[in-house]
């Protein structure tokens, strides 16, 4: 009963977790309308300006290339938001669907549906994304689905448990007796019951695609050079950090970190302490409390 | 005797290795108020579990109106109208209404399941039902956790009593509520059987709420039926020695704890 209470109470976020979600919120509208900001054009090189120092309407500076800094990192931002959201938003709705059509139907397609995810465990979300670009071609659609696709089984498994317990609960059962459809006691009573779980789950996963699509894309296997993305300016900077220019690396990595971290700390305050591991390198063992 | 219209004949049901009911046969006449007692685990809750459909029988025959429905509804309209026929109200008001739905949307929802009604019209429904288990304007449009536990079973009444069954089970229902909305409770229930006719199975431990809603009992010990008869023959000159243990284990004046003696006498 006190679960049920806590489970719907709005979460109290407290000063850390306002702290993050304005600075996700920030990053969103500066990501939205970033290229009103400057006039300078992301991809433009001008040599004469490599590694040029920070001057009035260039306020970050330049890149080994001489491109406007600050422009690339508005423009990356864009990208940097939007794979790891449509991996979230894929992996989050096959995830959901695939769980509460297990847990509800059970019999031997749960039995099914848990054993495929459990191969799925065996798959590092990272490597996995990196195989695909291999096979079909580096770029970040192909990042995104490979990522979305290793997500599932977390997300699922989280979901399948949270649904069988709140299918065993009387309200759901009286519907039941009412002889009202699965479908819709599913879509009207389930979901939106699960969904403060969804919802918590879905934030700390954006974070972790965050870090897993810039890694491929670190690799060159995600988003191509020359667009702007933050894994992708990580790398390129590189070569400026030997030479002591690291504003491009620092600017992009601290980017993606203090954005990752904002996400973490949201999601871990949403999640009421039920979370699924993080999906690693490396398979783990280790099931959802 | 009339025709039955809740009839239970050799019910069983085992989980593994574990028999929960062994050989459970009643039967309900229309407009007529059954309980069935037994302590817990007795299976009690099992029985009233198959009878809406909840848990398969292993064996044994249930029939509601006329329709059998020891198997699973074969359609969408065969659900509907098992669902038209038993409805339960189950013991726990506090996970009875889904959080996120107020009680107005709740019953509505059941109306519109089982009913032709336009909107306007279920709106009136919705009321009136409201009306009959006590249920004021505010109480309809809040969401369940601003509720106390009494009126949560209120509207888990309503809602049951929204697809106008023939059967209505009460599966411990009123034992979580105390005394003053239990009596309200009952009154609402007895009022509703005058008014519409309903038959009530309750599932109960409590003798004392036994002897003021039932007409007739069954006593139900280790999945099996003990003793049944009317009501007041089975409270007052119980045979069995088990439900003299019961009936020695309601607290009134004088009471005292004899469990000890008693359960060493019924083995």
């Amino acid at each position: 009963m006190t679960t049920t209470l806590a489970t719907y109470r709005t979460p109290r976020l407290g000063p850390l977790g306002t702290a993050a979600a304005t600075v996700i919120v920030a990053a969103v509208v500066l990501a939205a309308i970033g290229p009103a900001l400057t006039s300078a054009d992301p991809n433009a090189s001008d040599f004469a300006h490599a590694y040029g120092a920070p001057e009035p309407g260039h306020a970050l500076g330049y890149d080994g290339q001489g491109r406007d800094l600050l422009a690339r990192l508005l423009t990356g931002a864009r990208t940097s938001l939007l794979g790891p959201l449509w991996v979230v938003a894929l992996s989050m709705a096959v995830g959901t669907v695939v769980a509460i059509a297990a847990a509800w139907l059970g019999g031997w397609l749960d039995s099914v549906v848990s054993a495929v995810l459990e191969v799925m465990f065996a798959f590092p979300g990272v490597l996995l994304a990196m195989l695909v670009a291999a096979v079909f071609g580096p770029g970040l659609t192909s990042a995104v689905l490979a990522l979305a696709v290793a997500y599932v089984p977390y997300i699922a498994r989280l979901v399948r448990s949270a649904a069988l317990a709140e299918r065993r609960k009387p309200y759901v059962q009286a519907l039941e007796v009412q002889g009202a459809g699965a479908v819709a006691i599913c879509v009207r009573h389930l979901v939106p019951n699960l969904m403060p779980l969804i919802t918590a789950q879905a934030t700390l996963f954006f974070g972790y695609a965050m870090v897993d699509l810039a890694i491929v894309s670190f690799f060159g296997l995600g988003v191509q050079p020359p667009d702007a993305d933050w894994g992708v300016m990580v790398a390129s900077g590189q070569s400026g950090v030997l030479q002591g220019y690291p504003a491009e690396s620092l600017l992009a990595g601290g980017s993606i970190v203090l954005l990752v971290v904002a996400f973490n700390v949201l999601g871990e305050r949403l999640s009421d302490g039920r979370r699924a591991p993080r999906p690693g390198w490396f398979p783990r063992r280790g099931g959802v409390s | 005797m009339t025709e039955a219209i809740l009839q239970v004949e050799g019910l069983r049901k085992t989980f593994g290795e574990s028999v929960a009911v062994a050989d459970v046969s009643f039967s309900l006449r229309p407009g007529g108020a059954l309980a069935v007692v037994g302590e817990s685990g007795s299976g009690k809750t099992t029985v009233a579990r198959m009878i809406v459909g909840l848990e398969r029988p292993t064996s044994g025959r249930i029939t509601a109106c006329g329709h059998d429905r020891s198997e699973l509804p074969r359609s969408a309209r065969e659900r509907r109208r098992r669902g038209g026929e038993v409805q339960i109200v189950f013991q726990d008001p506090y996970s009875s209404l889904d959080p996120r739905q107020s009680p107005a949307a709740a019953i509505d929802e059941v109306l519109r399941l089982h009913t032709p009604l336009d909107q306007a019209k279920r709106r009136r429904r919705v009321a009136e039902l409201a009306e009959l288990v006590g249920l004021d304007e505010r109480q309809l449009a809040a969401l369940p956790a601003r509720l106390s536990g009494g009126q949560r079973q209120r509207v888990a009444i309503a809602r049951a009593l929204a697809a106008e069954p023939r059967i209505l089970i009460l599966d411990e229902s009123v034992a979580p509520l105390d005394v003053s909305i239990q009596a309200q409770v009952l009154n609402v229930l007895a009022d509703v059987r005058e008014r519409t006719g309903i038959a009530y199975l309750f599932i109960s431990h409590d003798l004392a709420v036994v002897r003021q809603v039932a007409d007739d009992v069954v006593v139900m010990r280790h999945g099996s039926i003990v003793e049944r008869g009317p009501a007041a023959q089975v409270l007052d000159e119980p045979r069995h020695p088990y439900t003299r243990l019961l009936r020695a284990s309601v607290p009134g004046p004088g009471w005292r704890p004899a469990r000890r003696t008693i359960s060493k006498e019924t083995r």
